[in-house]
C-alpha cells in the first residue's frame, strides 16, 4: 500500500485544554488511488491533511504511525520531515491562491523553492514547461506577478508548483472551495490527469462538496468529530453507504432535480460534539436515530466487505 | 459589557508579560513620586538654600544648582508638570485625533477627503516655527498653553490611526446590520465601532502621551515652554545654559535626563505589551 | 431595458433599469459597472434566485435594494412606490418591510456583546413604546417560528452558537418587524451540510406564510430546490430569466447551459469533454461593448454582434434570454 496510517492521534493544545481533533484513525491509501476526505466543520479533516506534512504547534502528536511507500514518515519530527516534504509528500493548501509571495515574479519563486531541495531549475524547465500546457498556462507566466493572475490561475500554478518533483502523495486542501463552478470542474479534472501522467501517485482531496468527490474521486473517507465513520468506493458511498451518518448526510444534499415542493430535504438535527472533553464512544451517537448501548463502546473500523470500512455497531442496518 | 472571557483572557495575558508589568512599574513609581515629592521638601523651586554648586549630600538629595536652588525640589516639581502636560496635551490631541478619525473613517467620500487634506496641513505645518512667532507675541505663557498647543499639532497621528481602524472596522456585517436597524451614523460608531476599537484607542492614548511628554521636554529645553513653574526640561536648559556639564555638575541635568527617558520609554514598553496581550496573533504561546 | 408600455400587475418589488457604476482609478478617471440595466421582478410570496458567481453583481443588487449601498441609475419600486432614493424617516420606515441577512453568521453580530443584542437594537429603534412583558412575547414568538428553543440560545454570546443558530437569530430579528421581503446573501454558504437543508426548509415554509425572498447564490442546486423564478447574472447583467424549472431544464443562454453542464451533481459524472478553461486578462473594469458573454461563448458569431448588448427578449412563456443568437433564430 502507498500509504499507511496507523492510530494517528493529534490534538490541539489550547488554554483551555487539549481539544481531541484526531481519535485514533487507521486507513490506507493505495498507489494512484485518488481519496476524497469529506466531513462537516470540524470533523478533523484538515488536522488529518496538515499533520501528514506540518505537525507544529498548536497541533501534538499523540500517538500513530504513518508509512509511505514502505518508509515510515516522521510526522512528528519537522526537522526530518524536510527531507520529505515537496519530494515525497506535498500539499496544495486551503487559499492556495494567497499562496504566492507578491512582491515576486513566479518564476523567481519556482526557481527558489527549487534551490531549496537541491535541484536545479534550469534542468526542470522543459517539463515545467509541458505542465504549464497541461494546465492552460502559457509560459509568460513564469515572467508575471501573481497580482496578474485570476484565482483560477493562481490555483492552477500552485497545482503545477507542488507537484513539480512528483510527489508519492499529494494533499489538496479545499483547493475548489473558492472557485467558480466553471473553474472548480477545470482544477478537478486536472487533478485527476496529474495523477493519470504520474505526476503524483495518491491524492488526498479535503473537501466539503462530496458532488464534486463523486466527479474525481475513486474512495471517499468520511469523518465525524475526529473519528472515521465509513470509507469506501465513490459509488458506494454515495448509493449504498452503511453508516448512519452517511446515510443521512447524502441525504441532506440537495440536488439539481429535488424541489422543496415535491420532496422535504431533512437535515440532521443539533450539532457535532465540542472536542475539548468529547463524548465517550462514537461520538455520532448523540445525533443518531439508531444509537443504542453498546455505542458507549467506540466502533472499530472494519472491513465489512471488499475495501468498505465502517465503524458502526449497526453497519447495513 | 464586554466578553467575561475576554476580559478574564486579557488579564491573564497582563499579568504574564514582562514588557508590560516592567514598563507600568517604572512609570508608577515616577507618578508616586511626582505626587509625593513635593510634600518630601519644604522648598520651592526657585528658594536658595545654600551656597550653589554642591554635589548631592544628605541635606539635599539631588545637591543644589549653580544659584543654590535644590534640585530634588525642582525634580519632584518637573515632574508634576510632565505628566500634567502629558495628560492634557495627550488627552486632547486624542480627543481631537477620535473625533476626526472617525467621522473620516465612517463617512467616507467628501468628508473624508476635507478632512484627510487638513490632516495633512497640519502635519506639514513646522509646528516649531509658528510657536516661535507665537511665543514673540505672547509674552506670559502657561502649562495650559503649552498642553494645548502640543494637542493641537499632534492629532493627525491619532485621527490618522483611528480612521484606518474605522475604516475596517465600517465594512464588517455587524455595521451593515445596525444601518438596517435604522440606527443613525453617531450611534452606530458610539455604539458598535467603538467598543470594538477600545483596545486601540488605549495604545493610542499612551502613545499621544508620551509623545507629549517628549514633546514639551523639547521645547521648554530650547527655551519655548512655559514662562513661569518649573520642568525637567527647564532644568537640563538651565543646566547647559549654565555649562553643568563642562563644570561636571552631573547632579543637575542627570536627574531630569534620566527620567524623561525613563517614562517615555516605559511608556513605549508598556504599549508594544498591550499590543501583545490584546492582539492574539503577537502572543507567543 | 424599461417595462414601461407593459400591461402588467405591480409586483411587491420591481427592479426597472438599475445600474451601479464606480468610479475607479486615480481621480476616478475609470469606471467600473459592477450592475448593467438589471430588470426583474418578485412577487407576493415569492421566492426569486439571483445566481451568479464572483463578479456578477449579485450581492451588489442585494445591497442596492437594503439601501447599503446608492443607485446609479435606474429604479426600484416597492409595492408601486419609487424606493429609489430614501432618506430619514422614510428609509426607517422602508426597513420595517424590507431586510437582509447576510452571508456570514460570525460577522453580523458584534462580537464583544451578547447575541440577542440585535433583539433590543430593534426594539429600541422600532418599537420604543412597548413593554417589557408584550415584547418578551413578541421575542418568543419569534424565536419558535424560526425553530429555536428561546433557552436554548438567549443570554448567550455569539461564538457560543453555531452557524445555523445565529442565522435562525437574523431572520427571528427581521420576523420582529413586520417584514415582507427578505433579501438573503447567500446565508447557507458557510453552513453545515447537515444545517443546511434546516434553514432552507425555513425559507420555504416562511415563503408559504407570505414572506417573499430575494435568495441570492451561486450554488445552481439550492436556487432550484428553494425558488420559483431564477434570475442569472454574469458580469452585472441579466443573461437569462424565468420560471426555475424551465431555466434549469432547458437553458437557452450559452452561459446558463454552461453552468448546468459544470455543476457537479451526485450520481451524474461530467461529461469528459475537453477541458476549458479561461485566462482573463485580470482587471478589466470597463465593460466592452456590445454581449458581455462574448469572450467564453463557443457559439458567438465572428464580430461582436452589433455595438449593443442584447436585450432580454420572451422566448416562451415568463422565460426571458438576452443572447443574439436566440432573436436570430427567432426571426
Amino acid at each position: 500500500m502507498s500509504l499507511q496510517v496507523k492510530d494517528l492521534t493529534v490534538y490541539y493544545q489550547t488554554l483551555r485544554g487539549e481539544v481531541h481533533a484526531l481519535e485514533s484513525t487507521t486507513f490506507g491509501i493505495a498507489d494512484g488511488e485518488i481519496m476524497g476526505l469529506a466531513g462537516e466543520s470540524g470533523c478533523g479533516k484538515t488536522t488529518l491533511g496538515q499533520s501528514l506534512i506540518f505537525l507544529n504547534s498548536p497541533m501534538k502528536l499523540i500517538k500513530g504511525r504513518v508509512t509511505l511507500d514502505n518508509k515510515e514518515l516522521p510526522i512528528g519530527d519537522m526537522e526530518r520531515m524536510n527531507n520529505f516534504r515537496f519530494k515525497k509528500v506535498s500539499i496544495i493548501p486551503q487559499y492556495a491562491m494567497n499562496a504566492m509571495n507578491p512582491t515576486r515574479k513566479i518564476g523567481k519563486m519556482v526557481a527558489d523553492l527549487l534551490k531549496s531541495r537541491n535541484v536545479d531549475f534550469k534542468s526542470l524547465l522543459p517539463e515545467l514547461k509541458r505542465r504549464l500546457d497541461l494546465v492552460k498556462l502559457s509560459y509568460d507566466v513564469l515572467n508575471m506577478y501573481p497580482i496578474e493572475l485570476s484565482g483560477g490561475m493562481k490555483q492552477r500554478m500552485v497545482m503545477v508548483l507542488s507537484t513539480m518533483l512528483n510527489p508519492s502523495l499529494l494533499i489538496a486542501d479545499e483547493i475548489t472551495s473558492a472557485l467558480d463552478v466553471s473553474s472548480q470542474k477545470a482544477v478537478s479534472e486536472m487533478l485527476v490527469q496529474f495523477r493519470d501522467r504520474g505526476y503524483c501517485k495518491s491524492v488526498i482531496v479535503i473537501t466539503h462538496d462530496i458532488s464534486v468527490l463523486y466527479q474525481i474521486a475513486d474512495t471517499i473517507l468520511i469523518m465525524y468529530a475526529g473519528q472515521l465513520a465509513e470509507k469506501a468506493p465513490t459509488d458506494v458511498i454515495v448509493h449504498s453507504s452503511q453508516h448512519p451518518y452517511t446515510k443521512m448526510l447524502i441525504s441532506t444534499l440537495p440536488e439539481v432535480g429535488v424541489r422543496y415542493v415535491e420532496k422535504q430535504l431533512a437535515g440532521i438535527p443539533g450539532g457535532p460534539p465540542l472536542l475539548l472533553k468529547p463524548p465517550v464512544g462514537c461520538r455520532f451517537r448523540e445525533r443518531c436515530p439508531l444509537a443504542f448501548e453498546k455505542c458507549l463502546e467506540k466502533p472499530p473500523f472494519v472491513e465489512t466487505e471488499k475495501d468498505h470500512f465502517v465503524a458502526c455497531w449497526k453497519a447495513g442496518a | 459589557m464586554a466578553q467575561p472571557r475576554k476580559q478574564n483572557e486579557a488579564l491573564y495575558f497582563m499579568r504574564r508579560n514582562a514588557k508590560l508589568q516592567i514598563g507600568v512599574a517604572i512609570v508608577f513609581l515616577f507618578i508616586i513620586l511626582a505626587l509625593v515629592g513635593p510634600l518630601l521638601t519644604k522648598y520651592q523651586p526657585r528658594d536658595y538654600v545654600a551656597p550653589g554648586a554642591q554635589p548631592p549630600s544628605s541635606e539635599f538629595w539631588f545637591g543644589t544648582t549653580s544659584f543654590g536652588e535644590d534640585v530634588f525640589t525642582q525634580f519632584v516639581y518637573g515632574l508634576r508638570s510632565t505628566f500634567l502636560v502629558g495628560m492634557v496635551g495627550g488627552g486632547l490631541g486624542t480627543l481631537i485625533g477620535i473625533l476626526i478619525g472617525f467621522t473620516a473613517g465612517y463617512r467616507g467620500g467628501i468628508a473624508d477627503e476635507i478632512l484627510n487634506m487638513l490632516t495633512n496641513i497640519v502635519l506639514v505645518v513646522p509646528s516649531l516655527v509658528v510657536l516661535l512667532i507665537v511665543a514673540a507675541y505672547l509674552e506670559v505663557r502657561g502649562l495650559v498653553f503649552e498642553s494645548v498647543y502640543i494637542a493641537l499639532f499632534s492629532w493627525p497621528w491619532a485621527a490618522r490611526a483611528i480612521r484606518a481602524q474605522t475604516f475596517s472596522l465600517r465594512s464588517r456585517d455587524f455595521v451593515d446590520l445596525g444601518r438596517l436597524s435604522g440606527m443613525k451614523p453617531l450611534k452606530i460608531i458610539f455604539t458598535e465601532i467603538a467598543p470594538n476599537m477600545m483596545s486601540y484607542l488605549l495604545l493610542t492614548f499612551i502613545l499621544q502621551f508620551g509623545g507629549a511628554i517628549l514633546t514639551a521636554a523639547t521645547l521648554d529645553f530650547i527655551g519655548l515652554g512655559p514662562t513661569e513653574g518649573m520642568s525637567l526640561g527647564l532644568m537640563m536648559n538651565n543646566a547647559t545654559t549654565y555649562s553643568a556639564i563642562m563644570l561636571h555638575m552631573w547632579w543637575w541635568f542627570i536627574p531630569p535626563g534620566l527620567a524623561i527617558t525613563a517614562i517615555v520609554g516605559s511608556l513605549y514598553i508598556t504599549n508594544v505589551g498591550l499590543d501583545e496581550v490584546f492582539n492574539p496573533k503577537l502572543r507567543e504561546m | 431595458m424599461s417595462r414601461a408600455g407593459r400591461q402588467v400587475p405591480e409586483e411587491m418589488l420591481t427592479l426597472d433599469g438599475v445600474s451601479k457604476v464606480y468610479r475607479v482609478g486615480t481621480f476616478g478617471g475609470k469606471s467600473l459597472v459592477a450592475v448593467n440595466d438589471v430588470s426583474f421582478d418578485v412577487g407576493d410570496s415569492e421566492v426569486v434566485s439571483l445566481i451568479g458567481e464572483s463578479g456578477s453583481g449579485k450581492t451588489t443588487i442585494g445591497k442596492m435594494i437594503l439601501h447599503l449601498t446608492s443607485i446609479s441609475s435606474g429604479a426600484i419600486r416597492f409595492n408601486g412606490v419609487d424606493v429609489s432614493r430614501l432618506n430619514g424617516r422614510a428609509r426607517k420606515e422602508y426597513y420595517r418591510h424590507v431586510q437582509g441577512v447576510f452571508q456570514d453568521p460570525f460577522s453580523s453580530y458584534n462580537p464583544i456583546f451578547k447575541a440577542d443584542r440585535i433583539f433590543r437594537t430593534i426594539r429600541e429603534e422600532f418599537f420604543p413604546k412597548t413593554d417589557s412583558h408584550e415584547w418578551n412575547e413578541k421575542i418568543d414568538s419569534s424565536m419558535r417560528a424560526v425553530g429555536l428553543n428561546p433557552d436554548e440560545v438567549l443570554n448567550k454570546f455569539p461564538h457560543q452558537l453555531s452557524g445555523g443558530q445565529l442565522q435562525r437569530f437574523l431572520i427571528a430579528r427581521a420576523l420582529l418587524l413586520d417584514v415582507q421581503f427578505l433579501v438573503a446573501d447567500e446565508i447557507i454558504s458557510m453552513l453545515d451540510a447537515s444545517t443546511r437543508v434546516g434553514v432552507l426548509n425555513l425559507l420555504a415554509e416562511l415563503k408559504s406564510r407570505g414572506l417573499s425572498i430575494l435568495f441570492i447564490t451561486h450554488d445552481l442546486s439550492l436556487g432550484y430546490y428553494i425558488s420559483q423564478k431564477s434570475v442569472i447574472l454574469y458580469r452585472g447583467c441579466v443573461v437569462e430569466m424565468g420560471p426555475t424549472e424551465q431555466v434549469y431544464h432547458h437553458p437557452l443562454h450559452p452561459y446558463t447551459k454552461m453552468l448546468m453542464a459544470c455543476v457537479p451533481r451526485l450520481g451524474m459524472k461530467w461529461e469528459c469533454g475537453e477541458i476549458e478553461v479561461t485566462n482573463p486578462k485580470v482587471k478589466q473594469p470597463d465593460l466592452p461593448s456590445g454581449c458581455a458573454y462574448y469572450d467564453r461563448c463557443p457559439v458567438a458569431g465572428n464580430k461582436r454582434d452589433c455595438s449593443t448588448s442584447p436585450s432580454l427578449v420572451e422566448v416562451e412563456l415568463g422565460h426571458f434570454v438576452a443572447c443574439w443568437r436566440q432573436t436570430k433564430q427567432e426571426s
